[in-house]
């Protein structure tokens, strides 16, 4: 018998062991609801999956009478729009400040120490001063996005670039490299793939942002439909959306995890196929 | 006129004397070998040379004048790893220098300009023997042919001095000798300069026409960093005579060492 630690399942086994968590969890889920629909046939909590269906279908075709619009993709775009444009943002100011902050000791000196701090500020606690600054608007929501996910980009950036070899910094100034061209041609390449790599961990934390802002004060947006449904106890539509909103997620991080893969062959070098 | 001279060189870390007593003068077209325990502090004076680490007292100079304080074009250098850029193929790495002279905004050369660059890069990477890995990246490279487009890299700047810290260090023996013919012919073929760390005293031999030897000539046990290394053996190595001969010369004159005895 080998040790635990050398067996690893077949490919095949892997797809049926990683799939086994999510049977369990939907037949919980089925003999709960059924239990709850037995006793109470007009119980809201537990939905059926048919039931849920059904209003996700509905909300994915049926056009708002008086607007033309479809809620499900208004949504969506909505979100989305606000996701990317913030995390865009936060992706450019983090790839310039990290590299410049990172590259120059003595702007490092002088910045270094706000970002610090700056990240340690909960963007949420400062929501109301973003509203009251930028309005109700999409500039608030986007504006928290960038708020809360760039001093992380930032630090870990600043952090990569600090760690890359002095040997290659180096040896860019023996071949006659000024400033200037070692941030352009030895930072800023190998910092781009990391910047994929942290983006994707940020996402989360941008999603979070994104739903507490949607959640306060929006007219459409997938948090904002989440917490207006709430009131009617609506777990049909609930439930769908938290779904919607974790495929939307799965599908931006493998996103870029194909582009940085594309990209940049060279830095995933090191990676096995250990998944 | 001599390349580079030193005259009364030290180098100390606050109290920590590192180098001390440093004397030389090396001329265009020497290869000097360094030797000596580790520690000695054979890499700070490579820094030195390269700029990276500043000089405490006494003169550096390269063509007489101070040694700049920063790396620069007209010292080229090869560690032993880390010496190219992960993220640029072989043909990338080579061509770096020519595109960061030519193109000072983008570092990049387009059009004519890059037709150029590459013409040059390809007769650099043919001669250290890298034509058929053109368009791999360093990590699908093994460690000798890294160290050889290292070495490519590096004279593309032509530069007047070439550093090489342990080049050889981590390769296998067999590679390591053709690596030995390799830094040979360029060196004759392109009239370098060269400075080299090694561990190995059979390769200082072998390739060197000058072997220096670091130790420290004076050792307080109470303050063992009272005192710094110095050059205690600056020994001329002829072509012609076998590394042999040299090895028994140096017994017979008595040179025992702390280095000899690490290093023998």
């Amino acid at each position: 018998m080998k040790r635990l630690i050398n067996l690893t399942p077949s490919r095949g086994g892997r797809w049926l062991l990683g799939l086994l968590p999510f049977l369990l969890l939907a037949m919980l889920y089925m003999s709960l609801s059924n239990a709850r629909l037995a006793e109470n046939p007009n119980d809201r909590l537990l939905p059926t999956p048919s039931n849920m269906a059904s209003t996700f279908y509905h909300l994915a075709t049926a056009e708002n009478v008086r607007t033309g619009e479809v809620v499900l993709w208004t949504d969506t775009f909505a979100s989305l729009e606000r996701i990317v444009i913030g995390v865009g943002i936060s992706a450019l100011i983090g790839l310039v400040v990290g590299i410049v902050n990172g590259g120059i000791p003595i702007i490092r000196a002088k910045f270094s120490p706000l970002v610090t701090v700056a990240s340690l500020i909960p963007p949420m606690a400062i929501l109301p001063i973003l509203f009251i600054a930028f309005g109700t608007g999409e500039a608030a929501k986007i504006a928290l996005i960038v708020i809360g996910v760039t001093p992380f980009l930032i630090r870990d950036l600043q952090g990569h670039a600090l760690r890359l070899p002095d040997e290659q910094l180096i040896k860019a100034q023996t071949l006659g490299a000024s400033s200037w061209q070692v941030m352009l041609r030895v930072l800023l390449p190998q910092l781009t793939p990391r910047l994929l790599n942290a983006t994707r961990l940020a996402l989360g934390t941008a999603w979070l942002f994104l739903i507490a802002a949607e959640a306060i004060a929006a007219q459409e947006g997938l948090g904002y439909r989440i917490f207006l449904v709430r009131r009617y106890l609506s777990m049909d539509v609930i439930l769908p959306y938290v779904a919607w909103i974790t495929l939307l997620a799965f599908l931006l991080d493998q996103l870029l995890a194909w582009v940085s893969r594309l990209a940049f062959p060279w830095y995933h070098a090191g990676e096995g196929d250990k998944s | 006129m001599s390349l580079l001279a030193a005259k009364r060189l030290e180098k100390h870390y606050g109290n920590h004397v590192v180098l001390e007593n440093l004397n030389f003068s090396v001329e265009p077209g020497e290869f000097v070998t360094l030797v000596g325990a580790s520690g000695c502090g054979k890499t700070t004076f490579l820094k030195m040379l390269l700029g990276t680490e500043a000089v405490s007292k006494g003169s550096l100079t390269l063509d007489n004048q101070p040694i700049p304080n920063e790396p620069g074009p007209d010292r080229g250098v090869v560690f032993q790893k880390y010496s190219v850029f992960p993220h640029l193929t072989v043909l990338g790495n080579v061509m770096m220098a020519d595109e960061l002279h030519s193109s000072k905004l983008l570092g990049k050369s387009f059009g004519a300009a890059k037709r150029r660059a590459v013409e040059k890069a390809c007769a650099r990477i043919d001669e250290v023997g890298l034509d058929h890995a053109l368009n791999k990246y360093p990590h699908e490279l093994s460690g000798g042919m890294q160290q050889r487009l290292a070495i490519a890299q590096a004279l593309m700047m032509r530069p007047r001095i070439l550093l090489l810290d342990e080049p050889f260090g981590a390769l296998d023996p067999g590679i390591r000798q053709d690596m030995h013919v390799l830094i040979n012919r360029l060196w004759q073929e392109q009239q370098l300069t060269i400075f080299m760390i090694t561990h190995d005293l059979k390769e200082a031999f072998e390739l060197g026409t000058r072997l220096w030897v670091f130790d420290k000539t004076r050792h307080d046990p109470q303050a063992p960093e009272a005192f710094g290394a110095t050059i205690t053996y600056d020994l001329p190595i002829s072509r012609d005579r076998p590394s042999t001969d040299l090895e028994e010369a140096l017994q017979q004159g008595g040179l025992k060492t702390h280095t000899q005895e690490t290093l023998l």
